[in-house]
Order: structure tokens, then C-alpha cells, then sequence
């Protein structure tokens, strides 16, 4: 198990393109990963799960990974995040 | 039944008159009744089928949207693709199936129902519209589960004026221009789908109308008026005549002024200006290309540190100003630094309540005194300079003293950056707002400190006239024709070009028909102003030679009076045959 802390800072949040990269990027890691936005927590690889926490600009976010490729999921999904989600 | 003016919200401009076609997207029976054990496979096996269908389907719709309206519409259908392809939706589905016994349909139906219902009690206004996708993706995989062929707004032949409870993204997609004239929805705002889709392919929309559907008749004359945001019903003669009037006045004026935008800003005796917008928020550039504008000529900043509990961080600065230069694609970005206090206040920064907050700390004021705020602006400004081409401007300088102080602040800023290398364009230019009588007066004192200047002509004219913009009683007062602002903005463009320097404009009359041809006449090199009206300014300037309008704004400048000064404005234009409307 190994996780992250980021704050979200594209200027849409995780809405609908920014989700879709999110979890077309967590799906393609073996572990189960988590995004966690206060005490809500969701499977990263459902968009209509990521979706529902409704993640804007500025939420802090702990992603959590378990699984052989956790490191990597985080760090992969962390970037993401801080290259702006392709925004 | 009687005529009836229902009052929505304009979605999208235009005026449209035609026959309405209510698009009733008659709620679907599903059977809830239990299945046997035996029969799950085979509902198993429908779901698959209507999911490979919808797939297909929603790819059909993707390269539609592509075609119609381009990639950033088309991609909303990525993200329809991503949720079908989600594998908790379709394991909601499958669960309601194997172990609640529901049949394929009204699995399909609970879970999209289950969704849509959360995304529409969520707070923000963007996740609440994205219901319509839910409903929208929900629909289309439950008619192909219930074998039904798609709904489609393309099967007409005839003009229609759509009149729908809502409209998903994909009805807006499959929306044939040739003959829908425009739409009226119960549901819905400015951000909704159906309104985007409405402004790019131009055809008016009205919303939030409540039960439009059951007050409309399929067939019968309806008016639809999204410049007001009306829907009118059973229209009299008089209705109709006067708004085919308008309907025929509003398309030729748009179609007129819409080969402006692509059309430089030049006189027909070759003096070249530019037309460029104001903005607040880096989603207003879209507007001011599609208008084709040469640039921005004033970024409000303060949006980004509204309604926020703390002073936005360098990173969120740096990623808005870099967006806006990035979209702007080389063209003129003059970022303004902090122009708080006066009327506008923060939540994350708290004002000292003052008696005159006009005359009060604000503005460069306050970001000389507190220059941790200030550094933070800079450092995202000049970052972002490495961007695009980015340009700097202090609000409210009242003399070459506070030029001075920014200035050397700036170089300081820029040498821990070059200590960091972090890239920036060393050669960024710097001008002032001019809105302070004093900054006018003594802009040959300025000019050598500094690359350009902008006039705010809305405080200029508050403070040079001793008139609060607000108060109603004084209104009249308010005149920014008067003669000592023409003289004042007449000083400073004059000191700029003796300097080899620019003058810009993005106050309020800077977009101010009446007043383009004596700016021009004046030598103004650059007009910023909201996108919405750097059409009819280039329209405008196209049509006037440099050489008139020079003599145009001499003879203002010999009136005594501010209604001396507007009324042979609008009677130049009129002898000039510029016509307004």
C-alpha cells in the first residue's frame, strides 16, 4: 500500500475529459487504486465513481494505490495531475 | 388557446419564427417485473448486445459531432464512450441482474436513474448539467436493450423551431442546421449543453422555460426570441410582422459584421489599429477570437482572487495566465497586476474599512506595500511570459514615483527567477493604466519609464469629474465625451507617440461607437473592449480615412461641452453614412 497527497490545480477539477484521462491512465495499472477527496473515497479506474466526488480545482486528494505496481500508479497518476490534466 | 410571452433565459442570440415540433421524449414503460433464474442468461446476453450497439452508435454520433462542430464538442462523447465503458456502471447493472432478478431493461433504467440523481444534487452547476449525460447515455443503452431505434433531430423536411424538456448532448449533435431554426427547452442555463451547442452552430436557444412542452402545440407558429430569452405563442399579425422585422434586421447585421472578424482593423487610408478585448476569466478568449480580436488589452486578474478563502498561489496564477497566452497563440496578452480596494473587495484579503475607498488603498497601492502579494503576481505573470506574448500593466499610478518602485521591484523579481532559471521573456513590456488625472497630466514624465500606456477611461472620468460612477443622482455628470477627458486622453497619446511608445484604451469607451471615430482621429493605436462589441468598432474604423477622423477630433476638441461633443459624434457618423443599427 503506498499513497500520495496532491491538490488538484487545472482549472476544471476532475470533470468530464480531465476524468476520462484519470482513470484511462489508472486503468492501466495492475493494482487497486483509490482516490480518496476528504472522507469519500473511489476506485480510480470509474470515471462515474471520480465523477461523483466532485473534484474542482483546488481539492486535496490522496491517491492510494495496493497492488505490485503501486509506486509507479501513484507516481504516474500524481504527474498527471500536476501536468494539468491535459488542460 | 391565448397568446402567451414566456419569459426562459437566452441561451443562445437570434430570432427565430416557425412551426414548432415538440420533441416529446415520451418516458419509456420498463416492465419491473421479476425474472426467473433461467432467463438471466439471456438477459446477460441483451445487455452485451445493446452495449456493442450504443458503442457503436455513440462512435457514429462521436464523428458527426466532429464534423458539425468540432473536436472540442465531439470529445464530450469520449467521455459518454468512458462511462459506458465504465466498469462499476456496468457492474451495477450486471448486480441488479444476477442478484435482484430485474430484467436487462430496468437494471439499465435504475442504475443510469441512481447516477443521474446524484450528479443533480451536486453542488457545483458543471456537475449538475452532467446529469444530461447520465440521462443521455441511460436513454440510448436502454432503447437498445428495449431493441427501439435511436431518437434522432434529423429526419425533418420542413423548418422546425425544436421544443424539447431537455436536450442531451446527442440531440444537439444530430440537430440538422438546414432545418432546425433554433430551440426552446423546459430545463437548463447559459452552460448547459444545448446552449453551447447553440452558439457554435448559431442558432438562437432559449431555456429554464419550465413546461414549454405542455404549453406549445406540435405545429402550431411560435416566435422564439433568444436575444430576450422570450418564447411567444400564438403570435398575432402584429407580433409576427414586427418580429420578422427584427429577425430580418438582427441576421443582416450579424452576417455583416461577421466577415468583420476576420478582416484586419485598418482605415481605407492605411492606418492600422487594433481591436482588442477585456477579459476576467481565461474562458472569455474563446469569445474574443471567434471575434476575431487582436488581442486582449486588459486581463482582469481580481477574478482569480475572488471568492477564494486564501490569496491564489503562484502555480493557480501561473496556469490561468498561461492558458490565456497559450489560446491566444502570439497575439497581445496585457496582464493587469491586483486592482483591488475601490468598489472591489476580497474574502481572502481583508480591506480596512475607509471613508473614501476610491481615494483609499488600492490597487498598486496596496501590492507596493505588500510586495509578498505582489512578487507572487509577478512571478506567474513573467512565467507565464515564456508562453506567449505576455505585456504588464500597474492600475491606478498616480506618478512616475510608484512607476519607479514597481519597476525596481519587477527587476528584482525577474533576477531570482534568472538565479532559479526558470524561463521568462526578459524582454517583457511594461505599461500603466492611466485613470488618474495626475498620471494623464504628467504622462512626458512617465512615458521614458515605461512601454505603453492604457486610459481606464471609468475612473479617469470618476476621478477628473468629481463623479461617483454609482450614484444614481449625479448620473448625468457622468460624461466621458466631456472635454477634459478628450484633452486628457488627446496628452497622452500625443507624449506616447513623441516617445516611440503606444496608447491603448479598455475603458468603456474604448467600444463606444460614438466615440471610435474621434479615438481614431485622436491616434489611438490600440481599442480594448468587450468581444461582444469589437465587431461594429471595426466596422467603424474600416469605413472612416485616417485623414477625417484626425479632423473629425479636432473640431471635438474646439466644443465646449459634453453634449456639444456627443451630438456632433453621432451626426459625423451619420454624414459619414455609418449606419449603427
Amino acid at each position: 500500500m503506498y499513497e500520495q497527497r496532491i491538490v488538484v490545480t487545472n482549472k476544471s477539477g476532475l470533470h468530464a475529459r480531465p476524468a476520462n484521462l484519470f482513470t484511462k491512465t489508472a486503468a492501466t495499472f495492475q493494482s487497486k487504486i483509490s482516490v480518496a477527496k476528504g472522507d469519500k473515497s473511489a476506485d480510480a479506474k470509474s470515471i462515474l465513481k471520480v465523477l461523483s466526488l466532485g473534484i474542482n480545482a483546488g481539492t486535496e486528494l490522496i491517491i492510494s494505490a495496493d497492488g505490485p505496481d503501486e509506486r509507479q500508479a501513484v507516481a504516474a497518476l500524481i504527474e498527471l495531475i500536476e501536468a494539468g490534466l491535459g488542460e | 388557446m391565448s397568446k402567451l410571452i414566456i419569459q426562459g433565459i437566452a441561451g443562445a442570440q437570434g430570432i427565430a419564427i416557425g412551426k414548432a415540433f415538440v420533441y416529446a421524449q415520451q418516458k419509456l414503460i420498463v416492465d419491473t417485473r421479476l425474472i426467473s433464474p433461467e432467463k438471466m442468461a439471456g438477459e446477460l446476453e441483451r445487455l452485451a448486445t445493446a452495449m456493442e450497439s450504443t458503442r457503436d452508435q455513440l462512435a457514429h454520433v462521436r464523428a458527426k459531432a466532429l464534423e458539425k462542430a468540432g473536436e472540442e464538442h465531439a470529445s464530450i462523447f469520449d467521455a459518454h464512450i468512458a462511462i459506458l465503458e465504465d466498469p462499476s456502471f456496468l457492474d451495477d447493472i450486471k448486480g441488479l441482474i444476477e442478484n435482484d432478478c430485474q430484467t436487462a431493461a430496468c437494471a439499465v433504467d435504475n442504475v443510469a436513474a441512481q447516477y443521474v440523481t446524484l450528479f443533480s444534487e451536486m453542488e457545483d452547476e458543471y456537475m449538475r448539467e452532467r446529469a444530461a449525460d447520465l440521462k443521455d447515455i441511460g436513454g440510448r443503452l436502454l432503447r437498445n436493450v428495449l431493441g427501439l431505434n435511436p431518437l434522432e433531430l434529423d429526419q425533418f423536411d420542413d423548418e422546425v423551431i425544436v421544443i424539447a424538456h431537455d436536450l442531451t448532448p446527442s440531440d444537439t449533435v444530430s440537430l440538422d442546421k438546414r432545418y432546425v431554426k433554433g430551440f426552446a427547452v423546459n430545463i437548463g442555463g447559459r452552460t448547459s449543453h444545448a446552449a453551447i451547442i447553440a452558439r457554435t452552430v448559431e442558432v438562437p436557444a432559449v431555456l429554464g422555460l419550465g413546461d414549454i412542452t405542455e404549453k406549445v402545440q406540435d405545429g402550431e407558429i411560435v416566435i422564439l426570441d433568444g436575444i430576450n430569452g422570450l418564447v411567444i405563442t400564438q403570435p398575432n399579425e402584429c407580433q409576427l410582422d414586427e418580429y420578422c422585422k427584427l429577425a430580418a434586421k438582427y441576421n443582416a447585421a450579424r452576417d455583416e459584421l461577421k466577415k468583420m472578424a476576420t478582416l484586419p482593423a485598418v482605415t481605407p487610408d492605411g492606418r492600422h489599429v487594433e481591436i482588442a478585448a477585456n477579459i476576467g476569466v481565461p474562458g472569455d478568449v474563446e469569445a474574443v477570437l471567434a471575434n476575431g480580436g487582436d488581442g486582449v488589452g486588459l486581463y482582469r486578474t481580481e477574478f482569480l482572487y475572488m471568492g477564494q478563502d486564501q490569496l491564489p498561489d503562484e502555480e493557480k496564477q501561473f496556469q490561468a495566465y498561461k492558458a490565456v497566452a497559450e489560446s491566444l497563440d502570439g497575439k497581445p496578452l496585457i496582464i493587469r497586476t491586483l486592482d483591488i480596494g475601490g468598489d472591489k473587495e476580497l474574502k481572502c484579503f481583508a480591506l480596512p474599512h475607509e471613508p473614501n475607498p476610491f481615494l483609499g488603498w488600492r490597487a498598486i497601492r496596496i501590492c507596493l506595500d505588500r510586495r509578498d502579494i505582489f512578487r507572487t503576481q509577478l512571478r506567474a505573470i513573467l512565467r507565464a511570459s515564456a508562453y506567449g506574448n505576455v505585456l504588464i500593466m500597474y492600475p491606478m499610478i498616480s506618478g512616475v514615483g510608484e512607476v519607479r518602485q514597481a519597476n525596481a521591484f519587477l527587476a528584482e523579481v525577474k533576477e531570482e527567477l534568472r538565479q532559479d532559471s526558470i524561463p521568462f521573456d526578459k524582454n517583457i513590456k511594461v505599461g500603466i493604466m492611466v485613470e488618474i488625472p495626475s498620471a494623464a497630466i504628467t504622462a512626458d514624465i512617465i512615458a521614458p519609464e515605461v512601454d505603453f500606456f492604457s486610459i481606464g477611461t471609468n475612473d479617469l472620468c470618476q476621478y477628473t469629474l468629481a463623479v461617483d460612477r454609482m450614484n444614481e443622482q449625479i448620473s448625468g455628470l457622468y460624461q466621458p465625451m466631456h472635454p477634459a477627458i478628450l484633452r486628457l486622453v488627446k496628452n497622452v497619446i500625443d507624449v506616447s507617440h513623441r516617445h516611440g511608445k503606444f496608447t491603448g484604451m479598455c475603458g468603456e469607451l474604448a467600444g463606444e461607437p460614438l466615440a471610435a471615430v474621434i479615438l481614431l482621429g485622436l491616434g489611438l493605436d490600440e481599442f480594448s473592449m468587450s468581444a461582444s462589441s469589437m465587431l461594429l468598432v471595426k466596422k467603424i474604423i474600416r469605413q472612416v480615412s485616417f485623414k477625417a477622423a484626425k479632423e473629425i477630433a479636432e473640431h471635438a476638441l474646439t466644443l465646449q461641452t459634453a453634449e456639444q461633443i456627443n451630438e456632433y459624434a453621432a451626426q459625423t457618423l451619420k454624414e459619414l453614412g455609418l449606419n449603427l443599427d
